[in-house]
């Protein structure tokens, strides 16, 4: 009776289900979408979903090289000027064709909000679309990091929208979700922070290379792709057990070995550089606004204890001493002896006796409500109290951290001394973008430090001529970063993808992307 | 009786605006910035203050308030901060399937405790009885979480019957959603079973001691008429506050449940709204739930007059 019962109800079900596209990739991704405007927010599941329905003008590839994909470029001999023509069969989803005037007016909208974007405005003569194909930038001076700063895959692409939406003043959201990009966003479908549905734009021309990060040719072989949030990653594990999604784009390490032994399964890593985890401090307030004060903080912590409370398992944490990440082209270790060996809190104590620390309480903000960010308060309060550190540790959401730590009062009266916080690595892996390196006082990060020298030897990579004069500059950047403490890196975690097996040629990328993957039936 | 009906009604109003006084201060009293949230990590102060100036999240707190009501009074609960959609659209979209499960969990619920307390009552002291109290202790004590994963272990990823997750609206059929919603309404269930069971069981207690039993049963009445015509019925008006206060419980949101079983509800529109201090959902959101518990408890005190013909409004 009950089969029969259920009989009934699955084939009930599997008709409704055959109104749907042939073949549907439901992937449970690390957060709800709700904001649809990338050029507003730097949240990555907004940046991931402008991956799917917008195009950039070129694109990063696994070597952190630029590489055309809307366009190709050419840069004149004095290096001021640089043409971008774009290649023939874009079109946007409305069936309009991409023209050289919509890239202007997108590339104007996105470097009133990118850090990058604002650096190259500053250094721009003009920026005009001289025909239908070709954009004209002409810069003041000669400025190497150019085709980076417009080919970073984080925090802001420079996604390209009709100049119709890309007029939208810089401060509020767009509500025209037109892309020209290999997915089309299914607008009667979504439900904010629920579910997102793309349909394969059939219009997409790709490129003929290899896609390779987010460079080359984004073949769509799938007809539809669904993101579904799920608030609870063990009922996303067990779905994925079930066959009822394709693939999670973030596992808990604890909950990989329920899926371990599943044939239909597959863990791996699939982002190679992964995340950087890092304490900031405030350099306004006591004690934190004495240097050696801070190079005592630095070198009481160790990174291992960190990562090994954090994410457990050795296999998706790497001990990393760089300030612009292990794995980039720019990565350095100077100066990390203590944090990625130990044996720092001797020194630690020295230093804190030199600079007659007082006993100031140090209020350090430990969300608990963000997994990843729950367990490096404990173990840092810890090892700042092992050296002689008087540590207030206050649990808060993380809602309450944002807010307070935009507060520049004194810790007592509801400011702070320390947070920590997470980066994914490439966002951070150039000097010019990486938030935590502008040293402009008030105009700075939270943590406001006033540093000429961090601003001028950035002044210095940007006049550096090559690769090789680039990667001197950032040792210098490097070596002075962890003197003068404007941060302190925890080191690297990758977490692991979970995807059925009937789920084949994904490719590696930081940012989980949808082109080239082909689902079994 | 009318007359009634419509003071009850119009005693909503100053109800539902101290509910506002009160949810619009809580909110602004709690730190949280929704800016933050739309700007993502890696936004400057700078960014972070103009959108709040765009948002209008910058000016004085009685001009805000001033504006919400004023939206309140056109009918418009505003525009969600984070997601830039109406809010209205948002719960209509959620409170679908909240609404459904919570429907088929009372139904259910009803269906199996009622008889249970009834039974349980009438053997009382017996295996019977206690098999339904042990019962209704551990359907009580154990967390609905643990539940739903025991019941998705079973169900769904060994017996393979029922989907882990999701929802499928009523508007598809019937089978597809049951098919979706059986396993957390059955979830839901044993805490309601338990509830309801216990409350039967303890007021036919009561009832079943009476005079007018003795004398039903000394007419010769059958047992069932004794029971469900003479007992269940004078026994009614707390069960039905019970149930009515349950139903509006799972209206409010089942949040655990809704997660476990990955349910797009009300419950989870409140938390991701608290979370983000999106103000706008929070507010209709318990404006809402505030409104439906007034609702409810009329529906309930007017249903007593039927199952109980002395009381008169």
């Amino acid at each position: 009776m009950f089969n029969r019962l259920t009989a009934t109800l699955l084939a009930s079900t599997m008709l409704a289900g055959a109104a749907w596209a042939e073949t549907t990739v439901t992937a449970v991704m690390h957060s709800g979408l709700r904001v649809l405007d990338p050029i507003m927010t730097t949240a990555h599941i907004t940046r991931n979903h402008a991956y799917m329905i917008y195009d950039v003008l070129i694109a990063q590839d696994s070597d952190f090289q630029p590489q055309p994909q809307m366009a190709d470029w050419e840069v004149s001999e004095d290096q001021q000027t640089y043409t971008f023509t774009l290649r023939d069969g874009l079109v946007f989803h409305d069936g309009e064709p991409v023209t050289a005037a919509d890239a202007v007016a997108s590339l104007q909208r996105w470097a009133q909000n990118d850090a990058g974007g604002q650096v190259v405005m500053d250094r721009t003569e003009s920026l005009e679309a001289t025909d239908d194909k070709t954009i004209t930038w002409v810069l003041k001076e000669p400025f190497a990091p150019m085709l980076d700063v417009l080919s970073k895959q984080s925090a802001l692409p420079p996604f390209i929208m009709p100049a119709r939406v890309a007029e939208t003043p810089a401060d509020e959201a767009i509500t025209d979700y037109t892309g020209s990009g290999p997915f089309i966003f299914v607008q009667e479908e979504f439900q904010p922070g629920i579910s997102v549905t793309y349909a394969k734009n059939p219009d997409y021309v790709p490129r003929d290379e290899p896609a390779d990060w987010m460079a080359g040719g984004k073949v769509v072989n799938v007809d539809q792709v669904k993101w579904v949030n799920m608030p609870d990653i063990q009922t996303a594990v067990n779905a994925l057990s079930g066959g009822e999604i394709d693939y999670i784009e973030q596992m808990q390490v604890d909950l990989v070995p329920l899926l371990e032994g599943d044939p239909n399964v597959a863990v791996e890593v699939r982002e190679p550089t992964g995340m950087q985890t890092m304490v900031r401090t405030n350099f306004l307030h006591p004690p934190f606004d004495d240097p050696k004060i801070r190079q005592a903080a630095l070198k009481a912590i160790s990174q291992e204890p960190v990562l090994a409370a954090m994410i457990g398992n050795p296999e998706f944490y790497q001990i990393c001493g760089a300030v612009l990440g292990c794995g980039t082209p720019l990565g350095s270790e100077t100066g990390a002896e203590t944090l990625v060996q130990g044996g720092g809190a001797d020194e630690a104590r020295a230093l804190l006796e030199e600079a007659g620390y007082d006993g100031t309480p140090v209020v350090l903000m430990a969300p608990t409500d963000m997994v990843a960010l729950a367990t490096q308060p404990v173990v840092v309060s810890q090892a700042l109290r092992e050296v002689g550190f008087t540590v207030d540790m206050q649990p808060m959401d993380w809602q309450t951290l944002v807010t307070r730590r935009a507060s520049q009062g004194a810790p007592a009266d509801g400011g702070w001394n320390i947070f920590i916080t997470n980066w994914m690595v490439p966002e951070i892996s150039n000097p010019i973008s990486n938030p935590m390196l502008n040293g402009r006082g008030d105009d700075a990060w939270f943590g406001w430090p006033t540093d000429e020298t961090i601003e001028a030897l950035k002044e210095e990579y940007i006049a550096a001529a090559d690769a090789d004069a680039q990667k001197e500059v950032a040792e210098k950047i490097q070596a002075h970063t962890l003197e003068n403490v404007l941060l302190v890196p925890l080191g690297q975690y990758t977490l692991p993808q979970a995807r059925r097996t009937a789920i084949t040629d994904m490719i590696d990328s930081p940012v989980p992307v949808f082109w080239n993957m082909q689902k079994a039936e | 009786m009318i007359g009634y009906i419509l003071r009850r009604i119009l005693a909503v109003i100053p109800v539902m605006l101290l509910v506002a006084v009160f949810v619009f201060a809580l909110l602004r009293l709690t730190p949280g910035d929704p800016a933050a949230i739309i700007a993502g990590d890696m936004a400057t102060p700078a960014q972070l203050e103009r959108i709040r100036e765009a948002m209008g999240l910058n000016q004085p707190l009685h001009v805000q308030f001033v504006t919400w009501v004023g939206q309140l009074l056109r009918g418009d609960l505003g525009t969600s901060l984070i997601s830039n959609t109406p809010v209205t659209s948002m719960i209509g979209a959620r409170i679908g399937p909240t609404l459904s499960i919570a429907v088929l969990t009372i139904l259910m619920s009803v269906a199996l405790a009622v008889p249970m307390g009834v039974i349980a009552a009438w053997k009382h002291r017996s295996g019977a009885d206690y098999t339904v109290m042990a019962f209704s202790v551990l359907g009580f004590s154990v967390p609905v979480f643990v539940i739903g994963y025991v019941f998705i272990l079973i169900f769904s990823l060994k017996l393979g019957w029922f989907p882990v997750q999701g929802f499928t609206p009523i508007s598809r059929g019937i089978g597809p959603f049951l098919y979706n919603a059986f396993l957390p309404a059955l979830t839901l269930t044993t805490i309601y079973v338990a509830l309801i069971a216990r409350m039967t069981r303890a007021n036919m207690l009561e009832v079943l001691g009476e005079d007018y039993i003795r004398t039903a049963r000394a007419k010769g009445a059958p047992e069932r008429t004794v029971l469900f015509r003479h007992a269940l019925k004078n026994a009614a008006v707390p069960i039905l506050t019970v149930i009515g206060t349950g139903f509006a419980l799972l209206i409010g949101g089942v949040v655990v449940t809704e997660t476990v079983f990955n349910i797009p509800g009300i419950g989870r529109l409140t938390v991701d709204a608290i979370l983000a201090r999106d103000y706008p959902v929070i507010q209709a959101m318990i404006l809402l739930t505030s409104f439906l518990y007034v609702l409810v408890n009329l529906v309930i005190d007017l249903s007593y007059t039927f199952f109980d013909p002395r009381i008169r409004y």
